[in-house]
């Protein structure tokens, strides 16, 4: 440390580069981190909330959009609710509307048609429970819109008459658009053509004869051990856990990918733009080195040095980055799916780092080859 | 005691190739030299006549082909690669051309470090810098030192670990003639005064009024005292 503390402040203007360059990286990453989870949240938050372990879907469905692909019918959802190991078994419907607020806002919106008085029922942040045929719960973020307890939504098309009734607890979106929790009796009229004009009726309800949802929510017993793939070939079902199936939700797999290449091509990027800068220091310190090691200084004692120039470099322009970047990310437009989470973030600049370490390790080994005999002779 | 003992140096037939094939030279030729405590040796000779090859088998920087190097009677061959470096560190002391100080360093901390690697942290490096007269320049880095106030420095640093022999390679290849003389003078008190063994290797021929013995090095062979002057 005493030889790396005194060459720190000796080419601090070469070190600061390098350091403004790190920081720089750090900075992309906070961001990246940041629109990462925010791209997730908006994704599939709506899903992330549900007390689900698994949805079965219709089987052969493709599993890009099989939310909205998926049709599972009365006899598929009894062989789920009758299997052993599953603690709960419900149908869902999924679709994706346009609407428009009594006060003329537009708004999209994700229907999740679920038993009112099933487990899946949203707890509610404020308003009532789900329970009315044209009664919703919508996303909390929906408020920033205008939508309030008691406003009448309208859906194109259909001119079908919903009323909010409560929001949920925090985000709950699918494919980037809030979800509207409704009864599944109100998700079927409109699933099969019957939704008039207007509210919907119990009568409405009565008359229809569609035993149909999108898919079955599953709730497997707690530790249980399920042989899912047998109840699915008894029931004619392709079962997904629920992470698995993030990447049915619209747009999720392709968005998670880039971003997820984006950072491995930064993380390679820094380990790649350390190792360089580390690569230039150590040849242009050769003869200094070879001088050491003629003195009598061991490799061990060299490569320590060595790498606690890199750590510091990298602690320190990495902190200042990642204040940067969390300054940068508090200050972005709401409009951006950009959400500030403390694990992500830590585990990018940890990896971030990390792998800055990995390329200033592989440069500083040249230090061991530096032969001390380049000591004696020369001029420097 | 062992015979061997007697001397700080005693390299005995060294031969040393460099190189390989058609391009193989012989740097060392069968060369034997014994420099006991106290005497300050000089070792002139042309270019390429192999003065830096026996600096670096004397200070264990490379190994001869054949023959033997004992440094108070520690055969160097015996040691470990990881043995020679700490062998290094405790018992030779290197002056090299110009200093070659390392440039982030301050005066006092050039001999801070050298302390440092051999484990003495705490030293003091005032009394050595103000014995070689480099005292008020303690805070200066080499970039703001002459040539000759780096060799002196250079000269301090080699001593901070009380070495019984003490290599030197071109010590006035960068100084005037009246800085010569200083430094080269600076060598010999500190060579009678501490009682250490020291080999300088040079072209100058104007310097060697200060050496107990001179050697002249020609095609690898070390000959009898040369005509000096």
């Amino acid at each position: 440390m005493f030889l790396a503390l005194r060459e720190l402040q000796f080419a601090r203007g070469r070190f600061t580069l390098m350091g403004i360059v790190i920081a720089l990286i750090s900075v992309l990453v906070v961001l990246l981190s940041g629109l990462s989870s925010g791209l997730v949240n908006h994704g599939v938050s709506g899903l992330m909330a549900m007390p689900v372990t698994n949805f079965a879907f219709d089987g052969g469905t493709i599993k890009d959009n099989a939310f909205s692909r998926s049709v599972v019918e009365e006899d598929q959802l009894a062989v789920w609710q009758d299997a052993e190991g599953i603690t709960d078994a419900e149908p869902m419907g999924v679709n994706i509307v346009n609407g428009v607020a009594d006060d003329g806002t537009q708004i999209d919106l994700t229907l999740f048609g679920i038993e009112p008085s099933g487990f899946l029922a949203p707890t509610v942040s404020s308003g009532e429970p789900l329970g009315p045929l044209d009664g919703i719960v919508v996303s909390e973020p929906l408020r920033d819109k205008g939508i309030e307890v008691g406003t009448v939504v309208t859906l194109d098309r259909l001119d079908l008459e919903l009323t909010v009734v409560g929001f949920t607890e925090g985000q709950a979106t699918f494919g980037h658009v809030d979800v509207a929790y409704l009864p599944l009796d109100t998700w079927r009229l409109m699933a099969a053509g019957l939704a008039e004009p207007g509210a919907p009726t119990q009568a409405q309800v009565d008359g229809m004869d569609f035993p149909y949802s999108s898919v079955i929510a599953l709730l497997a017993d707690d530790g249980a051990d399920v042989d899912l793939a047998a109840i699915d070939a008894d029931a004619g079902t392709m079962t997904m856990s629920l992470s698995e199936s993030f990447n049915s939700s619209p747009g999720y797999e392709a968005e998670t990918l880039t971003l997820s290449m984006i950072q491995i091509f930064l993380y390679a990027i820094c380990a790649l733009v350390i190792g360089a800068f580390f690569t230039v220091w150590t040849i242009q310190r050769t003869h200094d080195i070879a001088v050491l090691r003629a003195m009598g200084a061991s490799s061990g004692y060299l490569l320590r040095d060595s790498l606690t120039q890199a750590i510091l470099l990298l602690f320190g322009f990495s902190a200042l980055g990642l204040a940067v970047g969390v300054g940068m990310g508090v200050a972005m437009p709401d409009a951006m799916p950009f959400d500030l989470e403390p694990v992500p973030i830590a585990v990018s600049t940890a990896l971030t780092i990390g792998l800055g370490l990995v390329g200033a390790a592989v440069a500083v080994l040249r230090i061991t080859r530096v032969d001390p005999l380049r000591a004696l002779g020369g001029q420097r | 005691m062992n015979q061997q003992d007697v001397y700080a140096l005693d390299i005995d037939s060294a031969v040393l190739e460099l190189g390989d094939g058609e391009s193989k030279v012989r740097a060392l030729d069968e060369v034997s030299m014994a420099v006991p405590s106290g005497e300050f040796v000089a070792v002139v000779g042309p270019s390429g006549s192999g003065k830096s090859s026996l600096l670096a088998i004397a200070g264990a920087l490379t190994r001869p082909d054949s023959g033997t190097v004992r440094v108070h009677g520690t055969d160097l061959a015996t040691l470990s690669r990881r043995d020679t470096t700490a062998f290094r560190l405790r018992n030779i002391g290197f002056v090299f051309q110009s200093g070659n100080l390392i440039p982030a360093l301050t005066a006092a901390d050039q001999l801070r470090l050298a302390a440092k690697l051999a484990g003495n942290g705490h030293v003091d490096p005032g009394p050595l810098l103000e014995s070689v007269g480099m005292a008020h320049r303690a805070k200066h880095r080499p970039g703001e030192l002459s040539g000759g106030e780096r060799q002196r420095i250079g000269i301090a640093r080699a001593l901070v670990n009380n070495p019984s022999l003490l290599l030197v390679d071109e010590p006035t290849a960068a100084l005037d003639r009246r800085r010569s003389h200083e430094v080269v003078q600076l060598l010999a008190d500190r060579a009678h005064s501490e009682n250490v063994a020291v080999v300088m290797v040079t072209h100058d021929r104007d310097v060697l009024e200060h050496c107990d013995r001179i050697l002249e090095m020609v095609d690898g062979r070390l000959g009898e005292p040369a005509l000096v002057h």
